[in-house]
Protein backbone atom coordinates (compact mmCIF):
# COMPACT_ATOMS: atom_id res chain seq x y z
CA UNK A 1 0.00 0.00 0.00
CA UNK A 2 1.11 3.54 -0.71
CA UNK A 3 -0.17 6.61 1.11
CA UNK A 4 -1.59 9.28 -1.21
CA UNK A 5 -2.81 12.81 -0.53
CA UNK A 6 -4.98 14.28 -3.25
CA UNK A 7 -7.25 17.28 -3.47
CA UNK A 8 -10.44 16.07 -5.15
CA UNK A 9 -13.16 18.58 -6.04
CA UNK A 10 -11.73 21.01 -3.52
CA UNK A 11 -11.39 18.61 -0.56
CA UNK A 12 -8.12 17.13 0.64
CA UNK A 13 -8.26 13.34 0.97
CA UNK A 14 -5.67 10.91 2.31
CA UNK A 15 -5.79 7.18 1.60
CA UNK A 16 -3.66 4.06 1.45
CA UNK A 17 -4.00 2.55 -2.01
CA UNK A 18 -2.50 -0.27 -4.01
CA UNK A 19 -0.03 1.28 -6.49
CA UNK A 20 -1.78 -0.47 -9.37
CA UNK A 21 -5.08 1.28 -8.64
CA UNK A 22 -6.18 3.52 -11.51
CA UNK A 23 -7.25 7.08 -10.74
CA UNK A 24 -10.72 6.39 -12.13
CA UNK A 25 -11.10 3.39 -9.80
CA UNK A 26 -10.01 5.51 -6.85
CA UNK A 27 -12.56 8.19 -7.71
CA UNK A 28 -15.42 5.74 -8.23
CA UNK A 29 -14.73 2.93 -5.79
CA UNK A 30 -12.93 4.62 -2.91
CA UNK A 31 -14.49 8.09 -3.03
CA UNK A 32 -17.85 7.09 -4.50
CA UNK A 33 -17.61 9.74 -7.23
CA UNK A 34 -19.40 7.67 -9.84
CA UNK A 35 -20.09 10.71 -12.03
CA UNK A 36 -16.81 9.87 -13.76
CA UNK A 37 -17.43 6.76 -15.86
CA UNK A 38 -15.44 4.07 -17.66
CA UNK A 39 -16.39 3.55 -21.30
CA UNK A 40 -13.56 1.46 -22.72
CA UNK A 41 -10.54 -0.54 -21.68
CA UNK A 42 -8.14 1.05 -24.13
CA UNK A 43 -7.87 4.77 -23.19
CA UNK A 44 -9.66 5.70 -26.39
CA UNK A 45 -13.15 6.90 -25.45
CA UNK A 46 -12.51 9.83 -23.09
CA UNK A 47 -15.59 9.11 -20.93
CA UNK A 48 -13.33 9.09 -17.85
CA UNK A 49 -11.87 12.58 -18.49
CA UNK A 50 -11.13 14.64 -15.36
CA UNK A 51 -8.84 17.61 -14.74
CA UNK A 52 -5.45 17.01 -13.11
CA UNK A 53 -3.96 20.34 -11.97
CA UNK A 54 -6.40 22.06 -14.30
CA UNK A 55 -5.66 20.05 -17.47
CA UNK A 56 -7.80 17.29 -18.97
CA UNK A 57 -6.54 13.71 -18.64
CA UNK A 58 -8.06 10.26 -19.10
CA UNK A 59 -8.36 9.02 -15.51
CA UNK A 60 -8.29 5.37 -16.65
CA UNK A 61 -4.76 6.03 -17.91
CA UNK A 62 -3.31 7.59 -14.74
CA UNK A 63 -2.44 5.72 -11.54
CA UNK A 64 -3.97 7.03 -8.32
CA UNK A 65 -0.44 7.26 -6.87
CA UNK A 66 0.54 9.56 -9.75
CA UNK A 67 -2.15 12.02 -8.63
CA UNK A 68 -0.71 12.25 -5.10
CA UNK A 69 0.18 15.84 -4.26
CA UNK A 70 -1.99 17.12 -7.10
CA UNK A 71 -5.47 18.51 -7.63
CA UNK A 72 -8.25 16.57 -9.34
CA UNK A 73 -11.54 18.05 -10.52
CA UNK A 74 -14.34 15.72 -11.63
CA UNK A 75 -17.68 16.44 -13.25
CA UNK A 76 -19.16 16.36 -9.73
CA UNK A 77 -17.03 19.26 -8.51
CA UNK A 78 -16.91 21.24 -11.75
CA UNK A 79 -19.62 23.76 -10.94
CA UNK A 80 -18.62 24.29 -7.31
CA UNK A 81 -14.87 24.60 -7.92
CA UNK A 82 -15.68 27.06 -10.74
CA UNK A 83 -17.30 29.30 -8.12
CA UNK A 84 -20.92 28.55 -8.98
CA UNK A 85 -23.49 28.49 -6.19
CA UNK A 86 -24.77 25.22 -4.75
CA UNK A 87 -27.17 23.53 -7.14
CA UNK A 88 -26.18 25.72 -10.07
CA UNK A 89 -24.75 24.16 -13.23
CA UNK A 90 -21.45 25.13 -14.85
CA UNK A 91 -22.06 27.16 -18.07
CA UNK A 92 -20.82 24.23 -20.21
CA UNK A 93 -23.25 21.86 -18.46
CA UNK A 94 -25.97 24.44 -19.05
CA UNK A 95 -25.03 24.62 -22.75
CA UNK A 96 -25.25 20.82 -23.16
CA UNK A 97 -28.75 20.95 -21.68
CA UNK A 98 -29.74 23.92 -23.81
CA UNK A 99 -28.48 22.45 -27.11
CA UNK A 100 -29.52 18.84 -26.48
CA UNK A 101 -25.84 17.81 -26.49
CA UNK A 102 -26.57 14.30 -25.22
CA UNK A 103 -28.80 11.30 -25.76
CA UNK A 104 -27.92 8.41 -23.44
CA UNK A 105 -25.53 10.70 -21.56
CA UNK A 106 -22.77 8.15 -21.00
CA UNK A 107 -20.09 10.15 -22.80
CA UNK A 108 -21.31 13.45 -21.35
CA UNK A 109 -19.18 13.81 -18.18
CA UNK A 110 -16.04 13.31 -20.28
CA UNK A 111 -17.31 15.54 -23.08
CA UNK A 112 -18.02 18.36 -20.64
CA UNK A 113 -14.67 18.07 -18.84
CA UNK A 114 -12.83 18.11 -22.19
CA UNK A 115 -14.94 21.02 -23.45
CA UNK A 116 -14.09 23.05 -20.35
CA UNK A 117 -10.38 22.39 -20.90
CA UNK A 118 -10.68 23.35 -24.57
CA UNK A 119 -12.47 26.61 -23.74
CA UNK A 120 -9.94 27.45 -21.02
CA UNK A 121 -7.20 27.27 -23.64
CA UNK A 122 -9.19 28.79 -26.51
CA UNK A 123 -12.21 30.83 -25.36
CA UNK A 124 -13.49 31.50 -28.90
CA UNK A 125 -12.93 28.34 -30.96
CA UNK A 126 -14.14 27.75 -34.51
CA UNK A 127 -16.23 24.68 -35.28
CA UNK A 128 -13.07 23.02 -36.64
CA UNK A 129 -11.18 23.83 -33.40
CA UNK A 130 -13.95 22.16 -31.41
CA UNK A 131 -14.05 19.03 -33.56
CA UNK A 132 -10.25 18.66 -33.35
CA UNK A 133 -10.09 19.56 -29.66
CA UNK A 134 -12.71 16.94 -28.77
CA UNK A 135 -11.22 14.14 -30.90
CA UNK A 136 -10.26 12.09 -27.83
CA UNK A 137 -13.93 11.76 -26.79
CA UNK A 138 -16.20 9.28 -28.49
CA UNK A 139 -20.02 9.32 -28.57
CA UNK A 140 -22.11 6.43 -29.84
CA UNK A 141 -25.42 8.32 -29.92
CA UNK A 142 -25.45 11.91 -31.07
CA UNK A 143 -23.37 11.98 -34.24
CA UNK A 144 -21.49 14.83 -32.52
CA UNK A 145 -23.39 17.73 -34.14
CA UNK A 146 -25.19 18.81 -31.00
CA UNK A 147 -22.10 18.29 -28.89
CA UNK A 148 -20.17 20.68 -31.12
CA UNK A 149 -23.13 23.07 -31.03
CA UNK A 150 -23.15 22.92 -27.21
CA UNK A 151 -19.47 23.79 -26.97
CA UNK A 152 -19.83 26.68 -29.41
CA UNK A 153 -22.92 27.85 -27.50
CA UNK A 154 -20.94 27.81 -24.26
CA UNK A 155 -18.20 29.81 -25.98
CA UNK A 156 -20.69 32.59 -26.54
CA UNK A 157 -22.77 31.76 -29.58
CA UNK A 158 -22.50 29.64 -32.71
CA UNK A 159 -20.40 30.98 -35.57
CA UNK B 1 -8.67 -4.65 -16.58
CA UNK B 2 -6.14 -3.35 -14.11
CA UNK B 3 -2.39 -4.06 -13.92
CA UNK B 4 -0.92 -6.92 -11.89
CA UNK B 5 0.41 -5.80 -8.47
CA UNK B 6 3.73 -3.95 -8.37
CA UNK B 7 5.85 -1.97 -5.97
CA UNK B 8 5.89 1.79 -6.63
CA UNK B 9 9.04 3.92 -6.36
CA UNK B 10 8.89 7.71 -6.75
CA UNK B 11 12.40 9.20 -6.92
CA UNK B 12 12.86 12.97 -6.89
CA UNK B 13 16.30 13.09 -8.54
CA UNK B 14 17.90 11.40 -11.55
CA UNK B 15 20.46 9.69 -9.28
CA UNK B 16 17.72 8.19 -7.11
CA UNK B 17 15.95 6.94 -10.23
CA UNK B 18 19.14 5.32 -11.57
CA UNK B 19 19.80 3.76 -8.15
CA UNK B 20 16.29 2.25 -8.13
CA UNK B 21 16.86 0.79 -11.59
CA UNK B 22 20.25 -0.59 -10.54
CA UNK B 23 18.69 -2.22 -7.49
CA UNK B 24 15.76 -3.88 -9.28
CA UNK B 25 17.32 -4.74 -12.65
CA UNK B 26 14.99 -6.25 -15.22
CA UNK B 27 12.15 -6.50 -12.68
CA UNK B 28 11.73 -2.72 -12.87
CA UNK B 29 9.92 -0.65 -15.46
CA UNK B 30 10.08 3.13 -15.81
CA UNK B 31 6.85 5.12 -16.06
CA UNK B 32 6.87 8.60 -17.62
CA UNK B 33 3.42 9.86 -18.70
CA UNK B 34 2.10 6.30 -18.70
CA UNK B 35 0.14 6.84 -21.91
CA UNK B 36 1.74 3.86 -23.64
CA UNK B 37 2.83 1.89 -20.58
CA UNK B 38 -0.47 1.83 -18.67
CA UNK B 39 -2.47 0.36 -21.57
CA UNK B 40 0.22 -2.34 -21.84
CA UNK B 41 0.09 -3.07 -18.08
CA UNK B 42 -3.71 -3.06 -18.06
CA UNK B 43 -3.81 -5.59 -20.88
CA UNK B 44 -1.18 -7.52 -18.88
CA UNK B 45 1.20 -7.69 -21.82
CA UNK B 46 3.87 -6.78 -19.28
CA UNK B 47 3.95 -7.37 -15.51
CA UNK B 48 6.87 -5.56 -13.84
CA UNK B 49 7.57 -6.16 -10.14
CA UNK B 50 8.56 -2.54 -9.61
CA UNK B 51 7.45 0.66 -11.33
CA UNK B 52 9.79 3.66 -11.11
CA UNK B 53 7.91 6.95 -11.66
CA UNK B 54 9.91 9.79 -13.28
CA UNK B 55 7.05 12.25 -12.68
CA UNK B 56 8.58 13.71 -9.51
CA UNK B 57 11.93 14.68 -11.04
CA UNK B 58 11.70 18.38 -12.02
CA UNK B 59 15.15 18.37 -13.69
CA UNK B 60 13.84 16.12 -16.49
CA UNK B 61 11.17 18.63 -17.52
CA UNK B 62 11.50 21.74 -19.68
CA UNK B 63 13.09 23.13 -22.83
CA UNK B 64 16.22 25.29 -22.95
CA UNK B 65 18.29 27.20 -25.47
CA UNK B 66 21.83 25.83 -25.75
CA UNK B 67 23.61 27.80 -28.47
CA UNK B 68 23.23 25.94 -31.75
CA UNK B 69 20.63 23.53 -30.36
CA UNK B 70 17.51 23.45 -28.23
CA UNK B 71 17.42 20.82 -25.50
CA UNK B 72 14.16 19.09 -24.62
CA UNK B 73 13.92 17.30 -21.24
CA UNK B 74 12.60 13.75 -21.53
CA UNK B 75 9.65 14.45 -19.21
CA UNK B 76 8.39 17.51 -21.10
CA UNK B 77 4.80 16.77 -22.12
CA UNK B 78 3.61 16.68 -25.72
CA UNK B 79 1.39 19.67 -24.90
CA UNK B 80 4.33 21.72 -23.63
CA UNK B 81 6.53 20.88 -26.64
CA UNK B 82 3.66 21.77 -28.96
CA UNK B 83 3.24 25.24 -27.41
CA UNK B 84 6.88 26.13 -26.67
CA UNK B 85 8.20 29.34 -28.30
CA UNK B 86 11.77 27.94 -28.69
CA UNK B 87 10.36 24.91 -30.51
CA UNK B 88 8.30 27.11 -32.82
CA UNK B 89 11.30 29.30 -33.65
CA UNK B 90 14.03 26.68 -34.04
CA UNK B 91 12.39 23.29 -34.61
CA UNK B 92 8.93 24.04 -36.00
CA UNK B 93 8.73 20.50 -37.42
CA UNK B 94 8.37 19.11 -33.87
CA UNK B 95 5.42 21.41 -33.13
CA UNK B 96 3.75 20.28 -36.37
CA UNK B 97 4.15 16.61 -35.42
CA UNK B 98 2.93 17.18 -31.85
CA UNK B 99 -0.17 19.03 -33.06
CA UNK B 100 -1.84 15.86 -34.36
CA UNK B 101 -0.25 13.32 -32.02
CA UNK B 102 -3.00 11.41 -30.15
CA UNK B 103 -5.58 13.70 -28.50
CA UNK B 104 -5.58 16.61 -26.04
CA UNK B 105 -5.86 14.43 -22.93
CA UNK B 106 -2.99 12.14 -24.01
CA UNK B 107 -0.85 15.18 -24.94
CA UNK B 108 -1.32 16.61 -21.44
CA UNK B 109 0.19 13.47 -19.84
CA UNK B 110 2.38 11.78 -22.46
CA UNK B 111 5.98 12.91 -22.71
CA UNK B 112 8.45 13.64 -25.50
CA UNK B 113 11.02 11.26 -24.02
CA UNK B 114 8.48 8.55 -23.27
CA UNK B 115 7.25 8.50 -26.85
CA UNK B 116 10.81 8.24 -28.22
CA UNK B 117 11.87 5.59 -25.68
CA UNK B 118 8.74 3.59 -26.54
CA UNK B 119 9.94 3.53 -30.19
CA UNK B 120 6.63 2.53 -31.76
CA UNK B 121 7.35 2.41 -35.52
CA UNK B 122 4.03 4.26 -36.00
CA UNK B 123 4.95 6.87 -33.35
CA UNK B 124 4.84 10.43 -34.63
CA UNK B 125 8.04 11.83 -33.11
CA UNK B 126 10.77 9.53 -34.42
CA UNK B 127 10.75 10.72 -38.03
CA UNK B 128 10.86 14.47 -37.24
CA UNK B 129 13.54 14.00 -34.58
CA UNK B 130 15.62 11.93 -37.01
CA UNK B 131 15.09 14.43 -39.84
CA UNK B 132 16.38 17.27 -37.65
CA UNK B 133 19.54 15.33 -36.76
CA UNK B 134 18.80 15.21 -33.03
CA UNK B 135 21.06 13.55 -30.45
CA UNK B 136 19.91 11.62 -27.39
CA UNK B 137 21.47 12.05 -23.95
CA UNK B 138 21.20 8.79 -22.01
CA UNK B 139 22.29 8.40 -18.36
CA UNK B 140 23.34 5.20 -16.63
CA UNK B 141 25.13 4.05 -13.48
CA UNK B 142 28.52 5.10 -14.90
CA UNK B 143 27.55 8.54 -16.18
CA UNK B 144 25.91 9.81 -19.33
CA UNK B 145 26.54 9.31 -23.03
CA UNK B 146 25.27 10.88 -26.23
CA UNK B 147 23.69 8.71 -28.92
CA UNK B 148 23.30 9.93 -32.51
CA UNK B 149 19.79 9.86 -33.92
CA UNK B 150 20.76 7.27 -36.52
CA UNK B 151 21.95 4.90 -33.75
CA UNK B 152 19.08 5.47 -31.31
CA UNK B 153 16.33 3.51 -33.06
CA UNK B 154 17.42 -0.12 -33.16
CA UNK B 155 14.25 -2.01 -34.11
CA UNK B 156 10.59 -2.57 -33.36
CA UNK B 157 10.00 -0.95 -29.92
CA UNK B 158 13.75 -1.12 -29.37
CA UNK B 159 16.25 1.70 -28.78
CA UNK B 160 19.89 2.12 -27.76
CA UNK B 161 18.79 2.74 -24.14
CA UNK B 162 20.28 -0.21 -22.22
CA UNK B 163 18.93 -1.83 -19.05
CA UNK B 164 19.56 0.46 -16.09
CA UNK B 165 19.74 3.54 -18.32
CA UNK B 166 17.35 6.47 -18.75
CA UNK B 167 16.75 8.92 -21.56
CA UNK B 168 17.46 12.32 -20.01
CA UNK B 169 17.11 14.84 -22.83
CA UNK B 170 17.15 15.30 -26.58
CA UNK B 171 19.36 17.89 -28.30
CA UNK B 172 17.77 19.23 -31.46
CA UNK B 173 20.04 21.33 -33.75
CA UNK B 174 18.42 24.67 -34.55
CA UNK B 175 16.69 24.92 -37.92
CA UNK B 176 15.76 28.56 -37.54
CA UNK B 177 13.82 29.93 -40.48
CA UNK B 178 13.29 26.53 -42.10
CA UNK B 179 9.82 25.71 -43.39
CA UNK B 180 8.29 22.58 -41.88
CA UNK B 181 5.37 20.24 -42.36
CA UNK B 182 4.21 16.89 -40.95
CA UNK B 183 1.82 15.08 -43.29
CA UNK B 184 0.02 12.32 -41.39
CA UNK B 185 -2.34 9.85 -43.06
CA UNK B 186 -4.92 8.30 -40.73
CA UNK B 187 -8.22 6.53 -41.14
CA UNK B 188 -9.77 7.57 -37.81
CA UNK B 189 -9.24 10.48 -35.41
CA UNK B 190 -6.57 10.56 -32.67
CA UNK B 191 -4.66 7.52 -33.87
CA UNK B 192 -1.25 6.50 -35.08
CA UNK B 193 -0.47 7.17 -38.75
CA UNK B 194 -0.71 4.52 -41.45
CA UNK B 195 2.19 6.45 -42.98
CA UNK B 196 3.44 9.95 -42.19
CA UNK B 197 6.17 12.16 -43.64
CA UNK B 198 8.14 14.84 -41.78
CA UNK B 199 9.81 17.55 -43.85
CA UNK B 200 11.95 20.60 -43.08
CA UNK B 201 13.25 22.75 -45.94
CA UNK B 202 15.44 25.82 -46.26
CA UNK B 203 14.47 27.80 -49.32
CA UNK B 204 16.36 30.60 -51.10
CA UNK B 205 14.09 32.55 -53.38
CA UNK B 206 12.07 29.91 -55.19
CA UNK B 207 14.72 27.21 -54.79
CA UNK B 208 15.12 24.46 -52.20
CA UNK B 209 18.61 24.92 -50.76
CA UNK B 210 18.43 22.04 -48.27
CA UNK B 211 15.81 19.48 -47.28
CA UNK B 212 15.40 16.97 -44.43
CA UNK B 213 12.86 14.18 -44.84
CA UNK B 214 11.78 11.57 -42.26
CA UNK B 215 9.34 8.68 -42.74
CA UNK B 216 6.97 7.20 -40.12
CA UNK B 217 5.77 3.58 -40.28
CA UNK B 218 7.76 2.65 -43.38
CA UNK B 219 9.83 0.03 -41.54
CA UNK B 220 10.55 -1.23 -38.03
CA UNK B 221 12.16 2.13 -37.15
CA UNK B 222 11.64 5.71 -38.32
CA UNK B 223 13.70 6.37 -41.46
CA UNK B 224 15.50 9.23 -43.15
CA UNK B 225 14.77 9.55 -46.91
CA UNK B 226 18.27 10.59 -47.97
CA UNK B 227 17.68 10.10 -51.70
CA UNK B 228 14.71 12.49 -51.62
CA UNK B 229 16.79 15.03 -49.69
CA UNK B 230 19.57 14.88 -52.29
CA UNK B 231 17.15 15.05 -55.21
CA UNK B 232 15.47 18.14 -53.75
CA UNK B 233 18.64 20.17 -53.15
CA UNK B 234 18.94 22.95 -55.71
CA UNK B 235 15.57 22.22 -57.33
CA UNK B 236 12.86 24.86 -57.79
CA UNK B 237 9.77 24.75 -55.57
CA UNK B 238 7.45 23.53 -58.32
CA UNK B 239 4.91 20.73 -58.33
CA UNK B 240 6.82 18.84 -61.06
CA UNK B 241 10.28 19.08 -59.50
CA UNK B 242 8.97 18.08 -56.10
CA UNK B 243 6.90 15.21 -57.52
CA UNK B 244 10.00 13.78 -59.23
CA UNK B 245 12.06 13.87 -56.03
CA UNK B 246 9.21 12.57 -53.87
CA UNK B 247 8.86 9.51 -56.09
CA UNK B 248 12.11 8.24 -54.47
CA UNK B 249 10.60 8.25 -50.96
CA UNK B 250 9.97 4.51 -50.67
CA UNK B 251 13.48 3.59 -51.85
CA UNK B 252 15.15 1.22 -49.39
CA UNK B 253 12.13 1.03 -47.06
CA UNK B 254 10.49 -2.11 -45.72
CA UNK B 255 6.95 -1.10 -44.72
CA UNK B 256 4.63 -3.48 -42.85
CA UNK B 257 1.44 -5.05 -44.22
CA UNK B 258 -1.45 -4.97 -41.76
CA UNK B 259 -5.18 -4.28 -41.41
CA UNK B 260 -4.64 -0.65 -42.43
CA UNK B 261 -2.80 -1.37 -45.66
CA UNK B 262 -0.41 -3.55 -47.61
CA UNK B 263 3.27 -2.70 -48.01
CA UNK B 264 2.87 -1.58 -51.64
CA UNK B 265 0.02 0.73 -50.64
CA UNK B 266 2.31 2.26 -48.00
CA UNK B 267 5.07 2.72 -50.60
CA UNK B 268 2.59 4.57 -52.78
CA UNK B 269 1.48 6.71 -49.82
CA UNK B 270 5.08 7.60 -48.99
CA UNK B 271 5.54 9.25 -52.39
CA UNK B 272 2.23 11.11 -52.30
CA UNK B 273 2.65 12.32 -48.71
CA UNK B 274 6.27 13.36 -49.33
CA UNK B 275 5.20 15.54 -52.27
CA UNK B 276 2.45 17.16 -50.18
CA UNK B 277 4.73 17.66 -47.19
CA UNK B 278 7.57 19.23 -49.19
CA UNK B 279 5.25 21.63 -51.01
CA UNK B 280 3.56 22.63 -47.75
CA UNK B 281 6.91 23.05 -45.95
CA UNK B 282 8.23 25.21 -48.79
CA UNK B 283 5.09 27.35 -48.57
CA UNK B 284 3.92 26.42 -52.08
C1 LIG C 1 -5.52 7.01 -27.20
C2 LIG C 1 -4.06 7.17 -27.53
C3 LIG C 1 -3.70 7.63 -28.79
C4 LIG C 1 -2.36 7.78 -29.12
N1 LIG C 1 -2.05 8.26 -30.35
C5 LIG C 1 -0.76 8.44 -30.70
C6 LIG C 1 -0.42 8.98 -31.97
O1 LIG C 1 -1.27 9.32 -32.79
N2 LIG C 1 0.91 9.11 -32.27
C7 LIG C 1 1.88 8.77 -31.37
O2 LIG C 1 3.05 8.94 -31.68
N3 LIG C 1 1.58 8.29 -30.17
C8 LIG C 1 0.29 8.12 -29.80
N4 LIG C 1 0.00 7.63 -28.54
C9 LIG C 1 1.11 7.29 -27.60
C10 LIG C 1 1.64 8.55 -26.90
O3 LIG C 1 2.48 9.23 -27.79
C11 LIG C 1 2.42 8.26 -25.63
O4 LIG C 1 2.38 9.42 -24.86
C12 LIG C 1 3.87 7.99 -25.76
O5 LIG C 1 4.06 6.97 -26.69
C13 LIG C 1 4.48 7.54 -24.46
O6 LIG C 1 4.89 8.60 -23.66
P1 LIG C 1 4.70 8.49 -22.09
O7 LIG C 1 5.40 9.63 -21.46
O8 LIG C 1 3.28 8.36 -21.77
O9 LIG C 1 5.53 7.16 -21.77
P2 LIG C 1 5.16 5.88 -20.90
O10 LIG C 1 3.93 5.26 -21.37
O11 LIG C 1 5.26 6.21 -19.45
O12 LIG C 1 6.42 4.96 -21.27
C14 LIG C 1 6.56 4.38 -22.55
C15 LIG C 1 7.78 3.46 -22.57
O13 LIG C 1 8.98 4.20 -22.54
C16 LIG C 1 9.76 3.92 -21.38
N5 LIG C 1 10.28 5.21 -20.92
C17 LIG C 1 9.55 6.33 -20.70
N6 LIG C 1 10.35 7.35 -20.37
C18 LIG C 1 11.62 6.88 -20.38
C19 LIG C 1 12.90 7.49 -20.13
N7 LIG C 1 13.03 8.80 -19.82
N8 LIG C 1 14.00 6.70 -20.25
C20 LIG C 1 13.89 5.38 -20.58
N9 LIG C 1 12.71 4.77 -20.83
C21 LIG C 1 11.58 5.52 -20.73
C22 LIG C 1 8.80 3.23 -20.42
O14 LIG C 1 9.47 2.33 -19.56
C23 LIG C 1 7.86 2.52 -21.36
O15 LIG C 1 8.42 1.31 -21.79
C24 LIG C 1 -1.34 7.47 -28.17
C25 LIG C 1 -1.70 7.00 -26.90
C26 LIG C 1 -3.04 6.85 -26.56
C27 LIG C 1 -3.40 6.34 -25.21
S1 LIG D 1 -12.55 4.83 -20.02
FE1 LIG D 1 -10.84 6.14 -20.07
S2 LIG D 1 -10.65 6.54 -22.16
FE2 LIG D 1 -12.29 5.13 -22.15
S1 LIG E 1 -24.86 10.49 -25.64
FE1 LIG E 1 -24.72 8.33 -25.66
S2 LIG E 1 -22.59 8.03 -25.93
FE2 LIG E 1 -22.80 10.14 -26.22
Amino acid sequence: MTRIEVTVDGSKVTDDVEPRMLLVQYLRETLGKTGTVVGCDTSNCGACTVHLDGRSVKSCNVLAVQASGHEVTTIEGLAATGGHADGQLHPVQEAFRECHGLQCGFCTPGMIMQAVDLLNENPSPTEEDVRLGMEGNLCRCTGYHNIVKSVLHAAGGAR
Amino acid sequence: MIPTPFEYVAPTTLDEALAALAEHGDEAKVIAGGQSLLPVLRMRLNAPEVVVDLGGIPALRGIRDDGDAIVIGAMTTHHDVHHDPLVHEHAALLAKAEEHLADAQVRHRGTFGGALAHADPAGDLGAPVLALGAEFVVAGPSGSRTVAGSDFFVGLFETAIAEGELLVEVRVPKHTGWGAHYEKFVRVAHQWPIVAVAVAVRTEGGTIAEARVGLTNMGSTPLRAHSVEEALAGRPVTEDAVREAAALAAEGTNPPSDLNGQADYRRHLAGVLTRRAVLAAAGA
